[in-house]
């Protein structure tokens, strides 16, 4: 039997009164895209910072590889091999779009303390950042100031900076939005094929993508998993067609 | 864009042309200016590390170049009266070397950055503004109260420390020792920033979350970069000590901090060779207005309001375009 | 060190507290409110006791002094906010640091160009000179008691206006939301001038009040200044109550650290060196305080986090 890639266990935290996350378990197996989806509020962004390390469960683990990560913070889960997108983009905005991908590559490469040689003219930084470019679509505009791009683009290059670190896990947070109806389904083909390279737990609000890319799916509401199940079986489980179509009405 | 280099280029000949043309005309006192701008501007270089490229707002630099006067002081008030500075359970003699004087500085502002570093890091914001300045104010007051190397008063270094090869009383030559530290530490500067130890600085400042998603921690980063400012800082301050053979708490005080924090606004945050325009303005200002009025001061003042309120980029980013400085 | 001698410590260093606390609750007020951090509020200080020391040399008269002095420091502000200080609400922590610094040397030089760089004297008034005659058989000066009753009421009266009060409300609405304070229709740009002209006035009494025990001299307001900063990262921004325990806090550190350490260090060593470490560990120790607090608190005793 095959061994998890990334394992969610019981995971709670509490904001005051509100549990923003009760008690989520979730697996994402080797070459999986698991997509997490559901009604605003219902608690993904705090999952997503629990799972990334940027907050800190009051009870429950996350291991990694086999690893129990629970302890560590987001910088050591990031070297640990967790790639991660954000729903806000997340970038260097001063800094070239070329740029914010070779501090990728070198995030990955690891030796940052290096005080003399120039990083642009370091061969193999770059060339990772270019190639990272390149899969993305985004190599016409590596010299772009990040500020200048638009919203789509940055989502683009989020994903870009994600690919050089060759992760073994991706965690991407509404990585389609602001993409347009092209450049979601670009990004869709995609990400198909980056399931080979490293499995990929997806927030997603753009169902067309998350039914025609998802495995498995996961509903959250109310910080709770209501059901986990194949596009199919999510579509067909009451549960979720009055939880969650129920709630979006509502909204 | 193109414009900036050109810039940089005409404002640094500046210094070795000006002092030469005084040289000439037997000004002396126009090159010490000059030999005390090359030095506040290297006090700046090295606020700008932390600065313009940490992002890091240290309202507490005064504490390094301090510490660099008093390494300088202190080692040389030793070796001109010749007593030891201590003598167990090790022998330590002061010294007349400028180049060991800057070894010690160095290596003690690094410390003591490491030291007020880890701490102060902990925090951001306008916290780390107020520790920083407290921190530089605990050496003010801890020089005051400490009578054996002057207290209030300070200490006079009767001859200026030695150079090899060099007679560092002749103007000139001091000058010329002090500027070509200035460019060495600029070339290292300039080559900091685009290094991948820069990169990921400059990148923390941005964005602290996406450092850290990309594995790397900004804490590190900063921690290094403001031991790296302290010690440039340090150096400045025996220099300026060795300048004026002389040292006091003054060098501490809240105000001189201010100063080299002024330096690099003035010129440009973030820019290489903002404190150069910085600090070299400076010293016109307080020479031309110093002139006009007891109260230069006040027109100090209103100018650096100026920049802050409407010429945001500085001298440079004036002269040069609204463009910031990039690759 | 007898008891009597200690109990003069104690009550000296809740005195400088309680001056502290007038400039810590300013700036923290301030910066809860607007977001600034203002250097200038030395000069603040400084402007009162001037006013203060020029109108009792005009008329003699303390009460008059003390009212010039929270006038002109509350004009003052005010005026500073108008023309410069509301331009910096939206700027960062660098630029506001530059400007207001940028307004200290406008102030010290202009101060020094109106009244010359000898220090004026303010007289304590003589109703309220003397010692005093304390349960104990404690002598002690009148007018450091009368200080220390005047912060306290100051301190009572601000919890009040801020609990109580509509500008409290809106004092703490504001640090709360900005966008939210304006919709309900106050006029946010008023409040801010007001809020900001408050602080200075309670800088500049405490620069009256501290006129007529220390001489008033142009520079007078950046070391209390420094010191204000220190109460208030020490008990956390924003906040009154941690501003008046940090400004304790730190008065009686430094009153009985310069008063105790050297007889502390004396017993272990000799008397020569232990009065030299003594005093020099004395005037670090607030520093050290404050260093401390931040290892286990990196926002203060009483900070948001």
């Amino acid at each position: 039997m095959t061994e998890p890639v990334l394992e969610v266990s019981h995971l709670k935290k509490r904001f005051g009164a509100l549990k923003a996350t009760d008690d989520v378990s979730l697996t994402l197996m080797p070459n999986e895209i698991h997509a997490l989806i559901g009604p605003n509020g219902a608690g993904k962004s705090t999952l997503i910072k629990q799972i990334a390390g940027g907050l800190r469960s009051d009870s429950g683990t996350v291991e990694f590889a086999g690893r129990d990560v629970t302890a560590l913070g987001t910088v050591a889960r990031a070297r640990a091999g967790l790639g991660r997108t954000f729903q806000i983009s997340s970038l260097a905005m001063e800094y070239t779009v070329l740029q914010n991908t070779v501090l990728g590559a070198l995030g990955r490469d690891g030796h940052v303390m290096r005080f003399f040689q120039p990083v642009m003219k370091n061969r193999k930084l770059v060339d990772q950042g270019m190639a990272a470019l390149t899969r993305v679509g985004m190599a016409d505009l590596a010299t772009k100031r990040t500020a200048d791009l638009s919203h789509g683009q940055r989502r683009l290059l989020e994903v870009a900076v994600a690919l050089t670190l060759e992760p073994k896990v991706f965690l991407m947070d509404e990585p389609m939005a602001g993409l347009g109806a092209s450049g979601s389904k670009r990004l869709t083909g995609f990400l198909h094929t980056l399931r080979a390279e490293a499995p990929i737990l997806l927030v997603e609000h753009d169902m067309d993508a998350v039914f025609a890319l998802a495995d498995r799916i996961s509903v959250l509401v109310y910080g709770q998993i209501i059901a986990t199940g194949s596009a199919d079986e999510i579509r067909r489980d009451p549960l979720v067609r009055e939880a969650y179509l129920g709630a979006e009405d509502a909204a | 864009m193109a414009r900036e280099p050109l810039i940089n280029i005409i404002l640094f000949a500046l210094f070795p042309v000006t002092a030469g043309v005084a040289m000439v005309l037997d000004e002396p006192f126009i090159i010490t200016l000059m030999t005390k701008a090359a030095i506040l501007a290297l006090a700046g270089v090295g606020l700008n590390i932390a600065l313009g490229l940490g992002g890091l707002v240290s309202f507490g630099h005064a504490a390094f170049f301090g510490i660099g006067g008093y390494a300088m002081g202190v080692l040389a008030s030793h070796a001109q009266s010749y007593t030891p500075i201590m003598e167990t359970p090790i022998l330590i003699e002061g010294t007349k070397s400028m180049l060991v004087i800057w070894g010690v500085a160095v290596v003690a502002a690094a410390l003591a950055a490491l030291l007020i570093g880890v701490l102060s890091l902990r925090t951001t914001g306008v916290y780390f503004i107020m520790i920083t300045l407290a921190f530089g104010q605990m050496l003010y007051y801890f020089a005051i109260s400490w009578p054996a190397y002057g207290g209030e008063d300070g200490l006079s270094i009767y001859i200026r420390n030695d150079f090899p090869g060099l007679n560092t009383l002749d103007p000139i030559q001091f000058f010329a020792i002090a500027f070509t530290v200035l460019a060495a530490v600029l070339f290292i500067a300039g080559r900091l920033a685009k290094a991948p130890f820069g990169l990921a600085l400059s990148a923390a400042r941005q964005n602290p979350e996406r450092v850290e998603t990309v594995g790397v921690a900004p804490f590190r980063l900063r921690l290094v970069a403001f031991i790296i400012s302290g010690a440039v800082t340090g150096l400045a301050g025996a220099l300026f000590a060795d300048l004026n053979r002389f040292v006091s708490p003054t060098m501490f005080s809240w105000q001189t901090s201010g100063e080299i924090m002024i330096f690099v606004i003035l010129g440009g945050v973030g820019r290489l060779f903002g404190p150069v325009a910085g600090a070299a303005l400076f010293i016109l200002l307080e020479h031309v207005l110093g002139g006009l009025s007891d109260f230069w001061h006040v027109y100090l003042g209103l100018l650096l309001l100026l920049v802050v309120l409407f010429a945001r980029g500085g001298l440079i980013g004036t002269l040069a375009g609204k463009e910031t400085a990039h690759d | 060190m007898s008891l009597i001698l200690l109990i003069e410590q104690v009550l000296n260093g809740i005195q400088f507290g309680v001056m502290l606390f007038l400039m810590a609750a300013g700036l923290t007020l301030i910066f809860g409110v607007m977001g600034l951090i203002n250097l200038a509020h030395g000069s603040l200080y400084m402007v009162g006791a001037f006013a203060a020391a020029a109108v009792a040399g005009w008329t003699g008269s303390f009460a008059l002094a003390l009212i010039a002095a929270l006038a002109a420091a509350a004009a003052a502000g005010a005026l500073v906010e108008l023309l410069v200080i509301r331009r910096l609400y939206d700027r960062d922590h660098l630029d506001q640091v530059l400007a207001t610094f940028a307004l200290i040397l406008i102030f010290s030089e202009g101060t020094r160009y109106i009244f010359g760089s000898f220090p004026l004297f303010l007289d304590i008034p003589a109703a309220l000179s003397g010692p005093v005659l304390l349960p104990g058989g404690i002598l002690y000066p009148l007018y450091r008691l009368v200080i220390i009753a005047v912060g306290l009421l100051v301190a009572a009266g601000l919890f009040v206006l801020i609990a109580k009060t509509r500008i409290g409300i809106q004092i703490r609405a504001g640090e709360a939301d900005r966008e939210m304070i304006a919709a309900l229709g106050v006029d946010i740009s008023k409040l801010y001038t007001l809020v900001f002209a408050l602080g200075a006035a309670l800088a500049g009494l405490a620069g009256a009040l501290v006129g007529a025990i220390q001489s008033v001299q142009v520079g007078m307001g950046e070391p209390v200044l420094i010191l204000a900063f220190v109460v208030i990262v020490i008990g956390g921004i924003g906040s009154i109550k941690g501003a008046l325990i940090g400004a304790l806090l730190v008065g009686l550190t430094d009153t009985l650290g310069g008063a105790l350490l050297p007889t502390l260090f004396a017993t272990f060593m000799e008397p020569s060196s232990a009065n030299t470490i003594g005093s020099a560990v004395a005037s670090m120790a607030i520093y050290i305080l404050m260093a401390g607090v931040l290892l286990f608190k990196p926002s203060g005793l009483f900070g948001a986090t």
